[in-house]
Protein backbone atom coordinates (compact mmCIF):
# COMPACT_ATOMS: atom_id res chain seq x y z
CA UNK A 1 0.00 0.00 0.00
CA UNK A 2 0.87 3.58 -0.75
CA UNK A 3 0.23 5.88 1.65
CA UNK A 4 -0.82 8.94 0.69
CA UNK A 5 -1.10 12.50 2.85
CA UNK A 6 -2.60 14.91 0.53
CA UNK A 7 0.49 16.22 -1.41
CA UNK A 8 1.57 13.92 -4.06
CA UNK A 9 5.63 12.68 -3.27
CA UNK A 10 7.34 11.14 -5.15
CA UNK A 11 8.16 7.81 -3.08
CA UNK A 12 11.11 7.41 -1.34
CA UNK A 13 14.14 6.32 -3.02
CA UNK A 14 16.44 3.41 -2.68
CA UNK A 15 20.12 5.52 -2.05
CA UNK A 16 21.61 3.44 -4.51
CA UNK A 17 19.72 4.54 -7.40
CA UNK A 18 19.91 7.98 -8.45
CA UNK A 19 16.69 8.40 -10.20
CA UNK A 20 13.32 6.62 -9.99
CA UNK A 21 12.85 5.07 -13.25
CA UNK A 22 9.27 4.11 -13.25
CA UNK A 23 6.82 5.63 -11.06
CA UNK A 24 4.46 2.47 -9.24
CA UNK A 25 1.32 2.11 -10.45
CA UNK A 26 -1.42 2.95 -8.16
CA UNK A 27 -5.46 4.10 -8.06
CA UNK A 28 -5.50 7.78 -8.87
CA UNK A 29 -8.75 8.46 -6.50
CA UNK A 30 -6.46 7.02 -3.66
CA UNK A 31 -4.29 9.26 -4.37
CA UNK A 32 -6.19 12.17 -5.63
CA UNK A 33 -6.10 15.79 -3.27
CA UNK A 34 -9.09 18.03 -3.29
CA UNK A 35 -7.66 19.84 -6.05
CA UNK A 36 -7.55 16.95 -8.36
CA UNK A 37 -10.81 15.81 -7.16
CA UNK A 38 -12.27 19.25 -7.92
CA UNK A 39 -11.13 19.09 -11.37
CA UNK A 40 -12.41 15.34 -12.02
CA UNK A 41 -16.07 16.95 -11.22
CA UNK A 42 -15.08 19.11 -14.39
CA UNK A 43 -16.78 17.89 -17.05
CA UNK A 44 -13.29 17.42 -18.41
CA UNK A 45 -13.83 14.33 -20.95
CA UNK A 46 -15.59 16.97 -23.16
CA UNK A 47 -13.42 19.26 -22.98
CA UNK A 48 -10.41 17.17 -23.65
CA UNK A 49 -12.13 15.91 -26.95
CA UNK A 50 -13.45 19.54 -27.96
CA UNK A 51 -9.79 20.44 -27.99
CA UNK A 52 -9.41 17.26 -30.08
CA UNK A 53 -11.38 18.36 -32.85
CA UNK A 54 -10.05 22.12 -32.46
CA UNK A 55 -6.56 20.61 -33.24
CA UNK A 56 -7.97 18.91 -35.95
CA UNK A 57 -8.94 21.91 -37.72
CA UNK A 58 -6.38 23.79 -36.46
CA UNK A 59 -4.02 21.62 -38.42
CA UNK A 60 -6.34 21.26 -41.37
CA UNK A 61 -6.56 25.00 -41.76
CA UNK A 62 -2.63 25.68 -41.24
CA UNK A 63 -2.12 23.26 -44.31
CA UNK A 64 -4.36 25.20 -46.48
CA UNK A 65 -2.88 28.34 -45.02
CA UNK A 66 0.70 26.73 -45.93
CA UNK A 67 -0.63 25.51 -49.52
CA UNK A 68 -1.95 29.02 -50.08
CA UNK A 69 1.06 31.10 -50.07
CA UNK A 70 2.39 28.70 -52.49
CA UNK A 71 2.51 29.65 -56.32
CA UNK A 72 0.07 31.89 -57.37
CA UNK A 73 -1.17 30.25 -60.45
CA UNK A 74 -2.15 27.16 -58.26
CA UNK A 75 -5.54 27.16 -57.38
CA UNK A 76 -5.14 27.13 -53.53
CA UNK A 77 -5.26 23.68 -51.29
CA UNK A 78 -8.36 24.95 -49.77
CA UNK A 79 -10.45 25.66 -52.39
CA UNK A 80 -8.79 22.58 -54.09
CA UNK A 81 -10.12 20.20 -51.05
CA UNK A 82 -13.53 22.36 -51.56
CA UNK A 83 -13.89 21.64 -55.19
CA UNK A 84 -13.38 17.44 -54.35
CA UNK A 85 -15.61 17.79 -51.24
CA UNK A 86 -18.88 16.76 -53.15
CA UNK A 87 -17.21 13.61 -54.43
CA UNK A 88 -15.28 12.55 -51.03
CA UNK A 89 -18.82 13.33 -49.45
CA UNK A 90 -20.27 10.75 -51.72
CA UNK A 91 -17.61 8.60 -50.49
CA UNK A 92 -17.93 8.89 -47.23
CA UNK A 93 -21.57 8.09 -47.44
CA UNK A 94 -20.51 5.31 -49.33
CA UNK A 95 -18.73 4.19 -46.16
CA UNK A 96 -21.96 4.74 -43.76
CA UNK A 97 -23.77 2.95 -46.62
CA UNK A 98 -21.32 -0.13 -45.75
CA UNK A 99 -21.43 0.34 -42.37
CA UNK A 100 -25.03 0.11 -42.23
CA UNK A 101 -26.17 -2.79 -43.86
CA UNK A 102 -22.93 -4.90 -42.47
CA UNK A 103 -23.93 -3.99 -39.18
CA UNK A 104 -27.60 -4.59 -39.97
CA UNK A 105 -26.36 -7.82 -41.59
CA UNK A 106 -24.16 -8.65 -38.93
CA UNK A 107 -26.53 -8.01 -35.89
CA UNK A 108 -29.45 -10.12 -37.29
CA UNK A 109 -27.39 -13.02 -37.69
CA UNK A 110 -25.21 -12.75 -35.32
CA UNK A 111 -28.33 -12.38 -32.78
CA UNK A 112 -29.59 -15.81 -33.85
CA UNK A 113 -25.92 -17.35 -33.31
CA UNK A 114 -25.71 -15.83 -30.28
CA UNK A 115 -29.47 -17.08 -28.96
CA UNK A 116 -27.98 -20.66 -30.54
CA UNK A 117 -24.95 -20.36 -28.54
CA UNK A 118 -27.21 -21.27 -25.14
CA UNK A 119 -28.90 -23.92 -26.77
CA UNK A 120 -29.46 -27.07 -24.89
CA UNK A 121 -28.72 -29.29 -28.30
CA UNK A 122 -25.15 -30.03 -28.25
CA UNK A 123 -24.60 -29.56 -32.50
CA UNK A 124 -26.39 -26.62 -32.58
CA UNK A 125 -24.68 -24.77 -29.48
CA UNK A 126 -21.05 -26.30 -30.77
CA UNK A 127 -21.54 -25.48 -34.12
CA UNK A 128 -22.67 -21.76 -33.30
CA UNK A 129 -19.92 -21.49 -30.58
CA UNK A 130 -17.45 -22.83 -33.25
CA UNK A 131 -18.86 -20.05 -35.79
CA UNK A 132 -19.11 -17.11 -33.63
CA UNK A 133 -15.36 -18.00 -32.08
CA UNK A 134 -13.71 -18.57 -35.64
CA UNK A 135 -14.81 -15.39 -36.87
CA UNK A 136 -14.03 -12.95 -34.26
CA UNK A 137 -10.32 -14.33 -34.24
CA UNK A 138 -10.30 -13.63 -37.97
CA UNK A 139 -8.43 -10.36 -38.81
CA UNK A 140 -11.30 -8.36 -40.61
CA UNK A 141 -8.93 -8.03 -43.63
CA UNK A 142 -8.47 -11.60 -44.30
CA UNK A 143 -12.12 -11.68 -43.97
CA UNK A 144 -12.62 -9.17 -46.46
CA UNK A 145 -10.28 -10.65 -48.68
CA UNK A 146 -11.94 -14.02 -49.03
CA UNK A 147 -15.15 -12.96 -49.35
CA UNK A 148 -13.92 -10.48 -52.71
CA UNK A 149 -12.11 -13.51 -54.13
CA UNK A 150 -14.66 -16.32 -52.92
CA UNK A 151 -17.75 -14.97 -54.23
CA UNK A 152 -18.31 -14.47 -57.81
CA UNK A 153 -19.51 -11.28 -59.42
CA UNK A 154 -23.39 -12.40 -59.84
CA UNK A 155 -24.95 -15.93 -59.17
CA UNK A 156 -27.67 -17.24 -61.06
CA UNK A 157 -30.58 -18.57 -59.37
CA UNK A 158 -32.81 -20.36 -62.12
CA UNK A 159 -34.04 -17.29 -64.19
CA UNK A 160 -32.45 -14.55 -61.97
CA UNK A 161 -29.48 -13.21 -62.07
CA UNK A 162 -28.47 -11.61 -58.70
CA UNK A 163 -25.46 -9.32 -59.35
CA UNK A 164 -22.63 -8.93 -56.77
CA UNK A 165 -20.51 -5.67 -56.79
CA UNK A 166 -17.12 -5.26 -55.25
CA UNK A 167 -19.09 -3.52 -52.82
CA UNK A 168 -21.60 -6.10 -51.83
CA UNK A 169 -18.63 -7.96 -51.14
CA UNK A 170 -17.31 -5.59 -48.78
CA UNK A 171 -20.45 -5.57 -46.73
CA UNK A 172 -21.07 -9.47 -46.77
CA UNK A 173 -16.83 -9.66 -45.39
CA UNK A 174 -17.56 -6.73 -42.87
CA UNK A 175 -20.79 -8.54 -41.62
CA UNK A 176 -18.82 -11.50 -40.68
CA UNK A 177 -16.88 -10.26 -37.63
CA UNK A 178 -19.99 -7.97 -36.79
CA UNK A 179 -21.97 -10.94 -36.56
CA UNK A 180 -19.75 -12.97 -34.86
CA UNK A 181 -19.25 -9.89 -32.43
CA UNK A 182 -22.79 -9.71 -32.29
CA UNK A 183 -23.57 -13.17 -31.20
CA UNK A 184 -20.54 -13.01 -28.33
CA UNK A 185 -22.60 -9.52 -27.13
CA UNK A 186 -25.69 -11.40 -27.06
CA UNK A 187 -24.16 -14.69 -25.27
CA UNK A 188 -22.41 -12.34 -22.49
CA UNK A 189 -25.80 -10.78 -21.81
CA UNK A 190 -27.36 -13.68 -21.51
CA UNK A 191 -25.17 -15.10 -19.67
CA UNK A 192 -25.21 -12.07 -17.06
CA UNK A 193 -28.77 -12.67 -16.11
CA UNK A 194 -28.89 -13.97 -12.86
CA UNK A 195 -29.68 -17.30 -12.68
CA UNK A 196 -32.24 -16.93 -10.36
CA UNK A 197 -34.15 -15.48 -13.05
CA UNK A 198 -34.47 -19.03 -14.78
CA UNK A 199 -34.98 -20.27 -11.64
CA UNK A 200 -37.82 -18.52 -11.39
CA UNK A 201 -39.39 -18.39 -14.75
CA UNK A 202 -38.82 -22.49 -14.58
CA UNK A 203 -40.69 -22.63 -11.59
CA UNK A 204 -43.93 -20.46 -12.79
CA UNK A 205 -43.84 -23.37 -15.59
CA UNK A 206 -42.39 -21.23 -18.32
CA UNK A 207 -41.09 -23.11 -21.14
CA UNK A 208 -37.65 -23.18 -22.52
CA UNK A 209 -38.66 -20.59 -25.19
CA UNK A 210 -41.30 -18.55 -22.96
CA UNK A 211 -37.96 -18.05 -20.89
CA UNK A 212 -35.74 -16.76 -23.05
CA UNK A 213 -38.63 -14.76 -25.18
CA UNK A 214 -40.50 -13.13 -22.13
CA UNK A 215 -37.94 -12.88 -19.56
CA UNK A 216 -33.94 -13.40 -20.33
CA UNK A 217 -34.30 -11.78 -23.95
CA UNK A 218 -35.77 -8.26 -23.10
CA UNK A 219 -33.30 -7.84 -20.31
CA UNK A 220 -30.47 -8.55 -22.09
CA UNK A 221 -31.51 -5.56 -24.77
CA UNK A 222 -30.34 -2.85 -22.51
CA UNK A 223 -27.35 -4.63 -21.53
CA UNK A 224 -26.23 -5.10 -25.07
CA UNK A 225 -26.78 -1.63 -26.50
CA UNK A 226 -23.38 -0.14 -25.33
CA UNK A 227 -21.46 -2.64 -26.63
CA UNK A 228 -23.58 -2.72 -30.02
CA UNK A 229 -22.98 0.90 -30.30
CA UNK A 230 -19.39 0.62 -29.93
CA UNK A 231 -19.20 -2.25 -32.16
CA UNK A 232 -21.01 -0.21 -34.27
CA UNK A 233 -18.29 2.75 -34.24
CA UNK A 234 -15.42 0.10 -34.70
CA UNK A 235 -16.50 -0.80 -38.12
CA UNK A 236 -17.43 2.80 -39.50
CA UNK A 237 -13.61 2.83 -38.56
CA UNK A 238 -13.19 -0.37 -40.51
CA UNK A 239 -15.27 0.44 -43.80
CA UNK A 240 -11.78 2.11 -45.21
CA UNK A 241 -10.52 -1.26 -45.09
CA UNK A 242 -12.92 -1.89 -48.29
CA UNK A 243 -10.05 1.05 -50.51
CA UNK A 244 -7.63 -1.96 -50.24
CA UNK A 245 -9.62 -4.23 -52.23
CA UNK A 246 -10.67 -1.45 -54.42
CA UNK A 247 -14.27 -0.06 -53.25
CA UNK A 248 -14.85 3.60 -54.20
CA UNK A 249 -15.26 4.43 -50.99
CA UNK A 250 -13.74 7.78 -49.21
CA UNK A 251 -10.21 6.60 -48.94
CA UNK A 252 -10.19 5.09 -52.39
CA UNK A 253 -11.43 8.65 -54.05
CA UNK A 254 -8.83 10.57 -51.78
CA UNK A 255 -6.34 8.79 -53.05
CA UNK A 256 -7.54 8.97 -56.63
CA UNK A 257 -7.44 12.80 -55.82
CA UNK A 258 -4.37 12.85 -54.79
CA UNK A 259 -3.37 10.93 -58.25
CA UNK A 260 -5.33 13.45 -60.22
CA UNK A 261 -3.88 16.61 -58.90
CA UNK A 262 -0.42 15.35 -58.69
CA UNK A 263 0.78 17.82 -55.79
CA UNK A 264 1.98 16.23 -52.71
CA UNK A 265 1.05 19.07 -50.23
CA UNK A 266 -2.61 18.38 -50.65
CA UNK A 267 -1.50 14.88 -49.40
CA UNK A 268 -1.68 15.84 -45.45
CA UNK A 269 -4.90 18.36 -45.70
CA UNK A 270 -7.02 15.76 -47.87
CA UNK A 271 -6.44 12.81 -45.31
CA UNK A 272 -7.00 15.61 -42.25
CA UNK A 273 -10.22 16.29 -44.07
CA UNK A 274 -10.85 12.64 -44.16
CA UNK A 275 -10.02 12.00 -40.38
CA UNK A 276 -11.98 15.14 -39.02
CA UNK A 277 -15.21 13.57 -41.07
CA UNK A 278 -14.97 10.08 -39.15
CA UNK A 279 -14.15 11.58 -35.74
CA UNK A 280 -17.00 13.73 -36.25
CA UNK A 281 -18.88 10.78 -37.05
CA UNK A 282 -18.02 8.25 -34.46
CA UNK A 283 -17.15 10.53 -31.76
CA UNK A 284 -20.56 11.15 -30.66
CA UNK A 285 -21.65 7.92 -30.30
CA UNK A 286 -19.06 6.83 -28.59
CA UNK A 287 -19.90 9.89 -26.24
CA UNK A 288 -23.42 8.97 -26.09
CA UNK A 289 -22.62 4.71 -25.09
CA UNK A 290 -20.74 5.95 -22.11
CA UNK A 291 -23.87 8.02 -21.36
CA UNK A 292 -26.01 4.77 -21.99
CA UNK A 293 -23.49 2.74 -19.72
CA UNK A 294 -23.78 5.60 -17.28
CA UNK A 295 -27.34 5.76 -17.31
CA UNK A 296 -27.54 1.11 -16.88
CA UNK A 297 -25.20 1.17 -14.56
CA UNK A 298 -27.02 2.86 -12.10
CA UNK A 299 -30.32 1.39 -13.20
CA UNK A 300 -29.10 -2.64 -12.45
CA UNK B 1 -38.43 -45.41 5.86
CA UNK B 2 -40.86 -43.07 5.05
CA UNK B 3 -42.31 -42.08 8.65
CA UNK B 4 -46.01 -41.05 8.90
CA UNK B 5 -46.23 -38.68 11.65
CA UNK B 6 -49.83 -37.32 10.42
CA UNK B 7 -52.18 -40.13 10.83
CA UNK B 8 -55.06 -37.57 11.84
CA UNK B 9 -54.53 -35.83 8.45
CA UNK B 10 -55.17 -36.74 5.04
CA UNK B 11 -52.93 -38.78 2.72
CA UNK B 12 -49.67 -37.20 1.99
CA UNK B 13 -49.45 -34.65 -0.78
CA UNK B 14 -45.63 -34.83 -0.80
CA UNK B 15 -44.16 -37.92 -0.41
CA UNK B 16 -39.92 -38.51 -0.67
CA UNK B 17 -38.34 -41.56 -0.41
CA UNK B 18 -34.67 -42.34 0.19
CA UNK B 19 -33.79 -39.51 -2.60
CA UNK B 20 -30.01 -38.86 -2.81
CA UNK B 21 -28.63 -36.01 -5.13
CA UNK B 22 -25.03 -34.90 -5.77
CA UNK B 23 -23.16 -31.95 -8.13
CA UNK B 24 -20.47 -33.76 -9.29
CA UNK B 25 -18.31 -35.10 -6.88
CA UNK B 26 -19.80 -33.10 -4.08
CA UNK B 27 -22.99 -35.61 -2.53
CA UNK B 28 -25.47 -33.10 -1.28
CA UNK B 29 -28.53 -35.17 -0.27
CA UNK B 30 -27.55 -38.47 1.41
CA UNK B 31 -31.12 -40.47 1.40
CA UNK B 32 -33.95 -38.07 3.11
CA UNK B 33 -37.18 -39.84 3.73
CA UNK B 34 -40.20 -37.84 4.95
CA UNK B 35 -44.17 -37.01 3.89
CA UNK B 36 -46.15 -34.18 3.89
CA UNK B 37 -49.44 -34.15 4.49
CA UNK B 38 -52.13 -32.10 3.09
CA UNK B 39 -51.94 -28.34 4.73
CA UNK B 40 -49.36 -28.98 7.18
CA UNK B 41 -46.61 -26.68 7.96
CA UNK B 42 -43.40 -28.05 8.10
CA UNK B 43 -40.11 -26.35 8.70
CA UNK B 44 -36.72 -27.53 7.38
CA UNK B 45 -33.12 -25.81 9.33
CA UNK B 46 -29.68 -26.71 9.52
CA UNK B 47 -26.59 -25.35 9.08
CA UNK B 48 -25.98 -23.73 5.41
CA UNK B 49 -24.81 -26.49 2.96
CA UNK B 50 -27.12 -29.05 4.60
CA UNK B 51 -29.05 -29.78 1.30
CA UNK B 52 -32.08 -27.87 3.02
CA UNK B 53 -32.68 -25.57 -0.04
CA UNK B 54 -31.13 -28.45 -2.99
CA UNK B 55 -34.18 -30.83 -1.26
CA UNK B 56 -36.89 -27.89 -2.21
CA UNK B 57 -35.42 -27.51 -5.70
CA UNK B 58 -35.85 -31.09 -6.20
CA UNK B 59 -39.47 -31.31 -5.05
CA UNK B 60 -40.31 -29.15 -8.01
CA UNK B 61 -38.15 -30.29 -10.14
CA UNK B 62 -35.69 -27.74 -10.47
CA UNK B 63 -32.69 -30.32 -9.74
CA UNK B 64 -32.48 -33.82 -10.75
CA UNK B 65 -32.03 -36.61 -7.85
CA UNK B 66 -29.71 -39.54 -8.67
CA UNK B 67 -31.69 -41.59 -6.89
CA UNK B 68 -34.90 -42.26 -4.62
CA UNK B 69 -38.59 -40.96 -5.14
CA UNK B 70 -40.34 -37.77 -4.97
CA UNK B 71 -44.49 -38.15 -5.08
CA UNK B 72 -46.05 -34.92 -5.13
CA UNK B 73 -50.13 -35.85 -5.03
CA UNK B 74 -49.72 -38.45 -7.96
CA UNK B 75 -46.92 -36.98 -10.20
CA UNK B 76 -43.27 -38.83 -9.61
CA UNK B 77 -41.39 -35.92 -9.83
CA UNK B 78 -38.49 -37.59 -11.26
CA UNK B 79 -40.17 -39.88 -14.19
CA UNK B 80 -38.45 -39.60 -17.30
CA UNK B 81 -41.87 -38.09 -19.09
CA UNK B 82 -42.65 -36.12 -16.30
CA UNK B 83 -45.50 -33.39 -17.00
CA UNK B 84 -43.65 -30.52 -16.03
CA UNK B 85 -46.38 -28.24 -16.20
CA UNK B 86 -48.68 -30.32 -14.47
CA UNK B 87 -46.20 -30.42 -11.44
CA UNK B 88 -45.52 -26.62 -11.19
CA UNK B 89 -49.26 -25.75 -11.33
CA UNK B 90 -49.14 -27.74 -8.30
CA UNK B 91 -45.78 -26.62 -6.58
CA UNK B 92 -45.48 -22.74 -5.73
CA UNK B 93 -41.87 -21.72 -4.82
CA UNK B 94 -40.65 -18.28 -3.28
CA UNK B 95 -37.00 -17.99 -3.11
CA UNK B 96 -34.45 -15.96 -1.52
CA UNK B 97 -33.06 -13.73 -3.53
CA UNK B 98 -36.86 -12.76 -4.34
CA UNK B 99 -36.30 -13.16 -8.43
CA UNK B 100 -38.67 -10.64 -9.58
CA UNK B 101 -38.86 -9.83 -13.08
CA UNK B 102 -37.19 -6.56 -13.19
CA UNK B 103 -38.26 -5.77 -16.74
CA UNK B 104 -42.08 -5.90 -15.55
CA UNK B 105 -44.29 -4.20 -12.78
CA UNK B 106 -45.21 -5.87 -9.57
CA UNK B 107 -48.84 -6.36 -11.62
CA UNK B 108 -47.44 -7.79 -14.86
CA UNK B 109 -44.98 -9.73 -12.60
CA UNK B 110 -48.06 -11.77 -11.31
CA UNK B 111 -49.99 -12.08 -14.45
CA UNK B 112 -47.44 -13.50 -16.56
CA UNK B 113 -47.59 -16.96 -15.30
CA UNK B 114 -51.42 -17.25 -16.22
CA UNK B 115 -51.36 -15.60 -19.04
CA UNK B 116 -48.50 -17.44 -21.15
CA UNK B 117 -48.62 -20.50 -19.21
CA UNK B 118 -52.13 -21.37 -18.26
CA UNK B 119 -53.31 -18.85 -21.25
CA UNK B 120 -56.29 -17.77 -18.68
CA UNK B 121 -58.38 -15.15 -20.12
CA UNK B 122 -56.49 -11.58 -19.44
CA UNK B 123 -59.48 -9.85 -17.96
CA UNK B 124 -59.93 -12.79 -15.28
CA UNK B 125 -56.14 -12.89 -14.30
CA UNK B 126 -55.57 -8.72 -13.97
CA UNK B 127 -58.55 -9.13 -11.20
CA UNK B 128 -56.81 -11.91 -9.44
CA UNK B 129 -53.97 -10.23 -9.40
CA UNK B 130 -55.63 -7.33 -8.14
CA UNK B 131 -57.10 -9.68 -5.89
CA UNK B 132 -53.53 -11.07 -4.97
CA UNK B 133 -51.75 -7.83 -4.23
CA UNK B 134 -54.67 -6.88 -2.09
CA UNK B 135 -53.90 -10.31 -0.10
CA UNK B 136 -49.77 -9.57 0.22
CA UNK B 137 -51.37 -6.46 1.74
CA UNK B 138 -49.74 -4.26 -1.36
CA UNK B 139 -52.66 -2.41 -2.44
CA UNK B 140 -51.40 0.83 -4.45
CA UNK B 141 -47.94 -0.68 -5.74
CA UNK B 142 -49.23 -2.24 -8.60
CA UNK B 143 -47.68 -0.50 -11.30
CA UNK B 144 -44.39 -0.16 -9.59
CA UNK B 145 -41.21 -2.28 -10.99
CA UNK B 146 -39.25 -4.40 -8.69
CA UNK B 147 -36.46 -2.22 -8.46
CA UNK B 148 -38.63 0.79 -6.66
CA UNK B 149 -39.76 -1.38 -3.67
CA UNK B 150 -38.20 -2.11 -1.01
CA UNK B 151 -37.09 -6.23 -0.68
CA UNK B 152 -39.95 -6.94 2.12
CA UNK B 153 -42.76 -5.45 -0.55
CA UNK B 154 -40.63 -7.41 -3.23
CA UNK B 155 -40.44 -10.50 -1.79
CA UNK B 156 -44.63 -10.41 -0.97
CA UNK B 157 -44.82 -9.72 -4.91
CA UNK B 158 -42.75 -12.99 -5.34
CA UNK B 159 -45.15 -14.92 -3.24
CA UNK B 160 -48.57 -13.39 -4.89
CA UNK B 161 -46.44 -14.33 -8.19
CA UNK B 162 -46.67 -18.31 -6.72
CA UNK B 163 -49.93 -18.15 -5.61
CA UNK B 164 -51.55 -16.57 -9.10
CA UNK B 165 -50.57 -20.32 -10.61
CA UNK B 166 -52.97 -21.81 -7.67
CA UNK B 167 -50.91 -23.88 -5.84
CA UNK B 168 -51.80 -26.47 -3.26
CA UNK B 169 -47.82 -26.49 -1.91
CA UNK B 170 -45.63 -23.83 -1.49
CA UNK B 171 -41.95 -23.64 -1.14
CA UNK B 172 -40.47 -21.27 0.83
CA UNK B 173 -36.47 -21.08 0.74
CA UNK B 174 -34.70 -18.74 3.19
CA UNK B 175 -37.40 -16.00 1.81
CA UNK B 176 -36.53 -13.82 4.54
CA UNK B 177 -32.94 -14.65 4.45
CA UNK B 178 -31.84 -11.50 2.57
CA UNK B 179 -34.41 -8.74 3.98
CA UNK B 180 -33.77 -6.21 6.34
CA UNK B 181 -34.88 -6.91 10.18
CA UNK B 182 -37.88 -4.84 9.93
CA UNK B 183 -39.39 -6.08 6.18
CA UNK B 184 -38.94 -9.59 7.80
CA UNK B 185 -42.15 -9.53 9.59
CA UNK B 186 -44.33 -8.39 6.91
CA UNK B 187 -43.57 -11.00 4.98
CA UNK B 188 -43.78 -13.80 7.92
CA UNK B 189 -47.26 -12.44 8.22
CA UNK B 190 -48.03 -13.25 4.82
CA UNK B 191 -46.51 -16.64 4.63
CA UNK B 192 -48.75 -17.10 8.30
CA UNK B 193 -52.07 -15.91 6.77
CA UNK B 194 -51.56 -18.78 3.87
CA UNK B 195 -50.91 -21.22 6.32
CA UNK B 196 -53.66 -20.16 8.83
CA UNK B 197 -55.59 -20.83 4.76
CA UNK B 198 -55.22 -24.24 4.95
CA UNK B 199 -51.70 -24.03 2.53
CA UNK B 200 -49.08 -26.74 2.44
CA UNK B 201 -46.07 -25.26 3.13
CA UNK B 202 -42.70 -26.16 3.24
CA UNK B 203 -40.45 -23.41 4.48
CA UNK B 204 -36.37 -23.72 4.76
CA UNK B 205 -35.83 -20.92 7.23
CA UNK B 206 -33.90 -19.25 10.22
CA UNK B 207 -36.27 -17.99 11.75
CA UNK B 208 -36.56 -19.83 14.78
CA UNK B 209 -39.38 -18.42 16.67
CA UNK B 210 -41.77 -17.91 13.75
CA UNK B 211 -41.01 -22.49 12.68
CA UNK B 212 -41.62 -22.66 16.60
CA UNK B 213 -45.04 -20.97 16.23
CA UNK B 214 -46.39 -21.60 12.65
CA UNK B 215 -44.74 -24.90 11.98
CA UNK B 216 -46.43 -28.73 12.83
CA UNK B 217 -43.43 -30.38 11.85
CA UNK B 218 -39.50 -29.91 12.66
CA UNK B 219 -36.85 -31.76 10.74
CA UNK B 220 -33.10 -30.81 10.97
CA UNK B 221 -30.57 -31.54 8.41
CA UNK B 222 -27.33 -31.74 8.63
CA UNK B 223 -24.53 -32.92 5.78
CA UNK B 224 -27.34 -34.64 4.01
CA UNK B 225 -29.42 -36.54 6.08
CA UNK B 226 -32.50 -35.77 8.68
CA UNK B 227 -30.66 -35.95 12.14
CA UNK B 228 -33.59 -35.26 13.79
CA UNK B 229 -37.46 -34.30 13.65
CA UNK B 230 -40.38 -33.71 15.46
CA UNK B 231 -43.46 -31.47 16.88
CA UNK B 232 -41.95 -27.49 17.62
CA UNK B 233 -42.68 -28.13 21.26
CA UNK B 234 -40.30 -31.06 21.78
CA UNK B 235 -37.72 -30.30 19.03
CA UNK B 236 -37.04 -26.80 20.55
CA UNK B 237 -37.33 -27.88 24.27
CA UNK B 238 -35.91 -31.50 24.34
CA UNK B 239 -33.55 -32.31 21.51
CA UNK B 240 -31.94 -35.66 21.54
CA UNK B 241 -29.60 -35.29 18.89
CA UNK B 242 -26.04 -33.39 20.01
CA UNK B 243 -25.75 -32.07 16.60
CA UNK B 244 -29.47 -30.45 17.30
CA UNK B 245 -28.13 -29.57 20.53
CA UNK B 246 -25.33 -27.85 19.11
CA UNK B 247 -26.94 -25.80 16.17
CA UNK B 248 -29.97 -24.60 18.08
CA UNK B 249 -27.43 -23.22 20.76
CA UNK B 250 -25.72 -21.14 18.47
CA UNK B 251 -29.00 -19.66 16.70
CA UNK B 252 -31.76 -19.44 19.38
Amino acid sequence: MIRCNGKRRSPPLNPKHELAVLLPIRPATACASSADRKIDQLPIGRIRAIHLLWLFLIFGVSAFAAGAQNEANQLSIARTILAWTPLLLKGFGFNILISFMSMAIGTVIGSVIGVLQISLLPPVRLSSKFLTQFFRNSPWLVLLFYCMFMIPFEITVGELRIPFPDWIKAVIGLSLPVMANVSEIVRGAINSIPSGQWEASESLAFNRRQQIWLIILPQCYKRMLPPWMNLYAILTMATVLASIVGVEEVMTLAGQVLAADGRPELLVPIYSFVLVWFFAYCYPIARWTIRLERIFALKI
Amino acid sequence: MPENHADSRNTPIVSIADVYQSFGDNQVIKGISFEVAKGEVICIIGPSGSGKSTLLRCINGLIEIDAGSIKVKDLEVHAPHLDKLELRKIVGMVFQQYNLFPHKTALQNIMMAPIHVLRQDIAEVKERAYMLMRKVRLEGKEDFYPGELSGGQQQRVAIARSLAMNPEVMLFDEVTAALDPETVKEVLVTIRDLAEEGMTCLLVTHEMGFARELADHMYFTDNGVIVEHGPPRIFFEAPEDPRTKEFLSQIL
